[in-house]
């Protein structure tokens, strides 16, 4: 296979590949090489995007990140029309270029179906999926008055609408009112001030015709398959295809600079979720587990879930370590951030600082206590996308299903998510706060308390950000993006084992015995505390647990468990603090506790923690 | 490495142009001029008619572009109103599509057992029919629409005009940019009530001559103080900070991303520094205190993702006053150098100003132990201080 006109080599025969992702604050490139025969990342080059005033072209974003990379390869990568792309005889330029894109907002839409758990909830799947950030979900039984949902529709300004609504040859009548609501609204695009909007109908087939009519002479309407033709089946797919043809039709070629770079490259610009998505999904496919993943940006927090071969993407539009900050600190609310903080400060003190963030969202922290305020935040962000998250990683609604006993006994309620924290396998990171956490520590901790891992679970991370760039890749070379998806990207944090349960009482809570070829470790753990214990990265340890009574790590409560789990950059991490995370409600008692955990976990330098004592001290006396 | 060429092509200037711009777009200042250029481009929300033409004169408050937004929309389930089937609707409609109607004008009637019963539906608004559908049995009534107006918010020359769509306008002005507000566009007369750019704004600062006025505070704004602003009448206040609880008690909730300037407060709030107390630059202090008493068109619409807004307060001047001004730089001097006057914008010396003694090349581990590029800093009060770059702030003189 040839990948362009352009092009004439075959993707085995490539041997440099540059990939781009133009972020909403920075553009990332990344140069892949192929060396001796195996796919390596070679080097990277950041630079402010340019999609706004002054500059508005994100091409000049893209060469200022490509030059990094030159100068520090020697390549030479630019010439004036853009990349020098295929690859010259004399070696100068890359044998592909391709791009991920979500600045200026990336991909926003608005979906609407008939019910609202029903088709309205498979289309709001369908455009997460497709890398969007879904602004309302609008449905005849949403709660809104139709004046309501008409007032809402024109205030916003979507990129593109996904319409969906009935089974094939059910009811046509709830369909067409939906969209002579939308028509009636007259929804106006984003960007361009006098393009039609697309929307894509993925409802009823037999609505076609009426839909057709409804909105055909106002908005640059694509019909695509039915999104659910029959209740026990949801199809997203030609949807969320129709969806990234129309981003690159008339999205992208609407935003500053990109009609430009989409000559660049032959290769589809890819919304950067959609990448990111690709590669948890990779990871889920080739290790056959269940994979959570995360990207925690500095205005979004993307949360992925690819269970029992499911795969759920989730938006939460903002939650965000920079943009956003003062989103999390309103959603989350103060109390629940400075529950995370381990030293004594008045919430209004960090209630400004977030302020602060917000309005300069490129300072970074310089002292240890501003990046534990931000730790702190970016827990409760984590919590709160993951939450998010599990209301649409649910069942089918409106199937009739024969319930098991089991079922029947706990009274499960069919609206609760099918991810079982003690069933998840991997649980994965990427994005600035996470890949620039100083120590590794710190971002297995924050993973592990924002989403509570249940059980034995591998922790992970992207090294320095190149999870969109290995999706956009894995449209065109898949084995190199495995490959330097295994080798340079993915780094093994660790394995959490955390029993799932409370001991109100405290005590012991369990007892493990690590061997490896060198040596054995064998001890018993306090419930409320942490233990790590050191194992290398790609080196494997027998471990045989024996949990409390009341506690569960796989088997069933009480019940021990014998088996062979992976190290990591920080190790083995016995984490004992209880499912759900049992935290002290006394402040002073909270603080001591949570300083012990980063203690613990050799999170932060020794020194701040004989910092923060004394000063408890101090102010205490 | 690439080295300088002496004749360059077209295309290495232009890197090098980008290369220049690029450096300065990491350590960005909030302007405060006492003479440049603003450009202001107004925009209508869809297509419509601009009024000015390229070199007119417009004043602040002189519409400069006109449209017709649609106006609301009612959706009427006539079939069901009716009691008859969705695809009989268009029979028993009085009205047709396109055409207008009255309020309580009747526009769909059935007559039932020989016209002994009969129900009727009325239009809920002066309107035209927009929609009749004979498969839900739906119509939609549209009212009126909406004339929307544009004024030139700032008094200039038209420099460009936009088809159907907008202009631009220039003038030549002093600019104070802030770096966060509330509330939208306003135009008053300037009253500076701090003595001094440390002072806190307290209710007692107000009284009835801060009345259609923009008041010019010191460090802080209490929350009392916003109070008696809106309560007073005052149009603005400028200000260095605000505590973030005393911003919520006010607004009457919780701002979560930074887009506003759609409150309505009755009163626009621009802070110039941030949140807490925070003394206001002595450079922008005496800059607004010069203009005591004079004409300004501020806006509190901040946005800082995608297409960054900041605040502003625009004093336009006239031509005779800029007669033999030199217009400040827009990027003073190539980004930062040693000497560059510089403010740290985030603790623990967040507000301390100072100038730049060097730019180490490498990076360096600060406290948390992450690389980072780094500047060397003197402050004010001699200490010679390391801050990453990312959290200083050229102050633009």
């Amino acid at each position: 296979m040839t990948v362009s006109q352009r092009q004439t080599k075959k993707p085995e025969e490539f041997e440099i590949m540059l990939v781009t992702d133009v972020g909403s604050t920075t553009t990332k490139a990344r140069l892949f090489r192929k060396k001796s025969n195996e796919y390596r990342f070679v080097s990277s080059g950041e630079a402010p995007t340019t999609v706004e005033a002054p500059y508005e072209d994100v091409t000049r974003g893209v060469r200022n990140a490509v030059r990094e990379v030159e100068e520090l390869t020697g390549l030479r990568l630019l010439e004036e029309e853009g990349i020098v792309w295929p690859r010259r005889a004399n070696g100068d330029g890359v044998d592909l270029y391709a791009t991920t894109s979500s600045a200026g907002g990336g991909l926003q839409m608005m979906v609407a179906g008939v019910v609202k758990t029903m088709t309205a909830e498979s289309a709001e799947r369908a455009a997460l999926g497709a890398g969007a950030i879904v602004m309302d979900v609008i449905a005849v039984d949403d709660g809104r008055m139709p004046h309501q949902k008409i007032e809402r529709i024109r205030t916003l300004r979507p990129d593109m609408i996904l319409i969906a609504g009935g089974t094939d040859g059910g009811t046509i009548t709830h369909v067409v009112e939906i969209t002579e609501l939308i028509s009636a609204a007259e929804p106006k695009a984003r960007l361009g001030i006098g393009y039609e909007l697309p929307i894509v109908y993925a409802g009823n087939r037999d609505a076609r015709t009426p839909v057709s009519k409804t909105l055909g002479n106002k908005f640059a309407l694509r019909v695509v398959d039915n999104i659910r033709p029959v209740l026990e089946l949801e199809n997203t797919e030609p949807a969320r295809d129709a969806i990234h043809e129309l981003f690159m039709e008339h999205v992208m070629s609407h935003a500053p600079g990109y009609d430009k770079l989409m000559k660049w490259t032959d290769v589809p610009i890819m919304p950067t979720p959609a990448g990111e998505g690709r590669m948890f999904r990779t990871l889920a496919e080739l290790r056959k587990v269940n994979v959570i993943g995360v990207g925690l940006g500095g205005a979004t927090t993307n949360v992925y879930s690819i269970y029992d071969g499911k795969f759920v993407r989730t938006v939460s539009a903002n939650l965000g370590m920079s943009y956003s900050i003062c989103n999390v600190l309103k959603e989350a609310t103060i109390n629940n951030i400075m529950r995370w903080v381990p030293f004594d400060v008045e919430p209004a003190l960090v209630r400004n600082r977030l302020r602060n963030k917000m309005i300069r969202p490129t300072t970074i922290p310089q002292t240890l206590e501003e990046l534990m305020v931000e730790h702190a935040v970016a827990r409760e962000a984590l919590r709160l996308g993951f939450s998010h998250h599990k209301q649409l990683a649910r069942g089918l609604m409106g199937v009739q299903r024969v319930k098991t006993m089991g079922e029947i006994f706990e009274q499960k309620a069919e609206v609760e998510t099918y991810i079982d924290m003690m069933y998840v396998d991997f649980l994965a990171g990427t994005g600035g706060l996470l890949s620039h956490a100083p120590r590794r520590a710190q971002s297995a901790l924050l993973l592990m308390d924002g989403f509570q891992p249940e059980g034995i679970t591998k922790l992970a991370q992207d090294s320095v950000f190149m999870m969109p760039h290995l999706g956009v890749l894995s449209t065109v070379h898949p084995t190199a993006a495995l490959e330097i998806f295994e080798k340079d990207c993915l780094v093994r944090l660790g394995t959490c084992i955390a029993p799932k349960g409370v001991l109100e009482k405290g005590g012991s809570a369990l007892s493990f015995k690590v061997e490896d070829e060198d040596r054995v470790v064998e001890e018993n753990i306090a419930f409320g505390s942490i233990r790590a214990v050191p194992l290398e990265s790609g080196k494997t340890a027998k471990l045989i647990l024996s949990p409390a009574k009341n506690l569960d790590v796989g088997r069933g409560p009480g019940h021990g468990l014998e088996t062979t789990v992976e190290g990591g950059v920080v190790g083995l991490i016995f984490d004992c603090r209880g499912r759900p995370l049992s935290i002290p409600v006394d402040p002073a008692a909270r603080r001591q506790k949570l300083l012990e955990w980063f203690q613990a976990m050799n999170a932060y330098p020794e020194t701040v923690y004989e910092r923060i004592r004394s000063a408890e001290v101090k102010g205490g006396s | 490495m690439r080295t300088l060429k002496l004749s360059m092509s077209g295309f290495d200037r232009q890197r090098l142009r980008e290369e220049a711009s690029m450096a300065h777009a990491y350590t960005p200042g909030l302007k405060v001029k006492r003479f440049t250029i603003v450009s202001k481009t107004r925009r209508l929300p869809i297509p419509g008619e601009v009024l000015v033409k390229e070199g007119d004169i417009v004043t602040h408050d002189q519409v400069v572009a006109k449209t017709q937004v649609p106006g609301e929309i009612h959706l009427i389930n006539v079939a069901n109103a009716l009691g008859v089937d969705p695809e009989e609707t268009s029979q028993y409609m009085l009205k047709k599509l396109k055409e207008p109607v009255a309020k309580k004008e009747v526009i769909a009637k059935r007559s039932s057992f020989f016209g002994l019963f009969k129900s009727f539906v009325y239009a809920p608004a002066d309107g035209t029919i927009e929609l009749i559908s004979d498969v839900t049995g739906q119509i939609a009534l549209r009212e009126p629409y909406v004339p929307v107006e544009i004024t030139a918010y700032i008094p200039g020359k038209v420099v460009h005009v936009m088809p159907r769509e907008g202009v631009t306008i220039r003038t030549p002005a002093a600019l104070v940019q802030g770096i966060f507000g509330v509330g939208g566009e306003a135009h008053a007369d300037l009253k500076v009530i701090a003595n001094s750019p440390d002072e806190v704004l307290t209710p007692e600062k107000i009284d009835s001559s801060c009345e259609g006025k923009v008041i010019v505070g010191g460090a802080l704004v209490t929350g009392e103080a916003l109070a008696k602003a809106v309560k007073t009448g005052v149009k603005g206040i400028v200000v260095g900070g605000v505590e973030d609880e005393d911003l919520i008690k006010f607004l009457g909730y919780e701002v979560g991303v930074a887009i506003t300037g759609h409150e309505e407060i009755g009163v626009s709030l621009i802070i110039t520094e941030g949140f807490g107390k925070m003394k206001m630059p002595d450079r922008t202090f005496s800059l607004l205190k010069s203009f005591d008493g004079r004409e300004a068109s501020i806006n509190g619409a901040t946005q800082i993702r995608a297409g960054v807004i900041r605040p502003e307060i625009v004093i336009a001047l006239k031509d005779t006053e800029v007669k033999g001004l030199v217009e400040e730089a827009e990027e003073a001097g190539g980004g930062m150098v040693p000497g560059t006057p510089i403010r740290v914008i985030r603790d623990p010396y967040f507000g301390a100003i100072g100038h730049v003694v060097s730019l180490p090349v490498e990076l360096q581990v600060v406290e948390t132990e992450s690389d980072v590029r780094v500047v060397e800093i003197e402050l004010e009060d001699g200490r010679r201080v390391i801050v990453p770059r990312a959290n200083v702030e050229i102050i633009e003189e």
